[in-house]
This record gives C-alpha cells, sequence and structure tokens, in this order.
C-alpha cells in the first residue's frame, strides 16, 4: 500500500500554511480541515499566523466599505421610474 | 435597491472613482430591473446582481483605463505581512501583530485593494469583502474555478505587500523580517 500524503491524520506546518487560504475559505474537504484543525490544536506558531490571516481578512471587509454618497438612491430610483414609464408608453 | 452599499462599495474598488461608480451602479440597477424577468426565483440575488455589475464594468468601464497586465504580478512568499509585523510593538492581549493591522486607515486598505491589477482585484474584493465562495465567484467572473483560486492566491499575497509598504513607510513594520 502506497503512503498518501492525505491520511486522515494531522496536518503538518508546511501543509497547514500553504492551504491556509482554503481553510478559512470553507473549502477544504471535511478531512483536510479536521487534519488541519487537529494541528493548529498542537502547534502555537501556525494558530498564531492563521489568526493573524483570518484577522487582516476581516480588516479588509472592515476598511473596504464606503457609505452610499447622498441622493445616489433617489438618481437610481429615479432613473428606474423613468424607464418604467417609458416601457408603459411603448406597450 | 437591496445590496446597495455592498455594490457601491465594489463599484468603487473597481472604478477608483465616485463619478464613474455612481455611473456604474445606476446602468447595473437599470439593467437588473430590464432583466429581471430573467432571474430565477430560489438562486442568489445578491451573486446575480453582482454579476450584472462585474459586467457593466467590464464592458464599459475597463477599456477606459490601462493597468498593468496580469502575469506582471511577482510571486510573494506565504505569510508577507505577518512575518514583517512579527517584531511590532504591542499592548497586552492581542498579539502584536494583530494590534499593528489594527493601525492602517481606511485609505491605506482601500488603496492597497486598488493597487491589485484588475482580474485579482475582483476575486479579492468579491471573496474577502463580500464573502462569495469560490464557486460563486467563478459564476460572477465568468472564469474557471482554479483561476479563481490562483487569483484570489496570488492577489492575497500582493495585497499584503502592498499593506507592508505603507505600513514601511509610517514605520509601522519593520525592512527586515527577523
Amino acid at each position: 500500500m502506497h503512503q498518501d500524503n492525505d491520511d486522515a491524520a494531522g496536518a503538518d506546518c508546511e501543509e497547514t500554511i500553504e492551504r491556509l487560504y482554503w481553510f478559512l475559505d470553507g473549502e477544504l474537504t471535511e478531512e483536510r480541515r479536521i487534519a488541519i484543525r487537529l494541528h493548529l490544536d498542537e502547534c502555537g506558531p501556525c494558530l498564531k499566523a492563521v489568526d493573524f490571516e483570518a484577522e487582516l481578512r476581516r480588516l479588509i471587509a472592515d476598511k473596504c466599505r464606503d457609505r452610499v454618497p447622498d441622493g445616489l438612491r433617489e438618481r437610481i430610483a429615479a432613473a428606474i421610474r423613468l424607464e418604467r414609464v417609458g416601457h408603459d408608453r411603448n406597450d | 435597491m437591496q445590496f446597495m452599499p455592498s455594490l457601491y462599495t465594489a463599484a468603487m474598488r473597481m472604478t477608483r472613482n465616485p463619478q464613474d461608480a455612481e455611473d456604474l451602479l445606476q446602468e447595473t440597477f437599470l439593467k437588473a430591473y430590464r432583466a429581471y424577468g430573467g432571474f430565477q426565483e430560489g438562486t442568489n440575488l445578491k451573486a446575480w446582481l453582482y454579476k450584472i455589475l462585474t459586467n457593466t464594468y467590464i464592458n464599459s468601464y475597463r477599456a477606459k483605463r490601462r493597468r498593468p497586465e496580469e502575469s506582471e504580478l511577482e510571486d510573494v512568499e506565504d505569510l508577507y505581512l505577518y512575518r514583517r509585523l512579527a517584531g511590532a510593538e504591542g499592548a497586552s492581549g492581542r498579539s502584536a501583530e494583530e494590534e499593528a493591522l489594527e493601525r492602517f486607515t481606511d485609505d491605506e486598505v482601500k488603496a492597497a485593494v486598488e493597487s491589485l491589477p484588475e482580474g485579482f482585484r475582483l476575486a479579492v474584493l468579491l471573496a474577502d469583502v463580500e464573502g462569495f465562495s469560490y464557486k460563486e465567484i467563478a459564476e460572477i467572473m465568468d472564469v474557471p474555478i482554479g483561476t479563481v483560486m490562483s487569483r484570489l492566491h496570488r492577489g492575497r499575497k500582493a495585497l499584503q505587500k502592498a499593506l507592508a509598504e505603507y505600513g514601511l513607510e509610517r514605520g509601522l513594520v519593520e525592512a527586515h523580517p527577523g
């Protein structure tokens, strides 16, 4: 039997860092997610790095927000109304 | 007009200009209004609106400005920013690195996202700001999932490098990681 790298046992540091984005994105198979979770339970440096990346992502989402300018909502609503009126006339 | 704040944020990162962002958003909502008959109940309305936004941006705004080609994005090592913030001083409680992150301003984070070449910028925006899955991003951008993954991977690292450069200018980041 050949030894598969994807054994159900815990992941190592290399796999954890390599698959970090897939892990945080929730896009790993259940098996690899658990394997990395197990590794993080016992590896402080990897846990710290993963926590940092998760925090960075939260920060990007938080700091990347723009307030909708005053009047834009009304302007778009008016454009849609105009479209609707034009449409009704053409019917 | 659901999802207006997040669509406006996305339009701002795409066009990098408030006037274009407003026009792009208006065009998006008008197209969505016209196409609504083709929208299938039960499918993801937010993803559908983002697809219209993305297509409208690509068709109407992208040609205006030439940006560096995607192949120019250099390889960046794993944990780039983390390793450079590792020596930063922090108060008790949270880790020093996480504390250092908080010192980046909104403008610096926005500028770092906007510095990414387009394909990478859109993927990072859709994943990290809007929380779409790889599959949803592939549908919105009309590219294979493998392309989404590689753009996200490289785009996120390039974003870290851009942030590290702002941090270096302000003394938040060490020039030579330990």
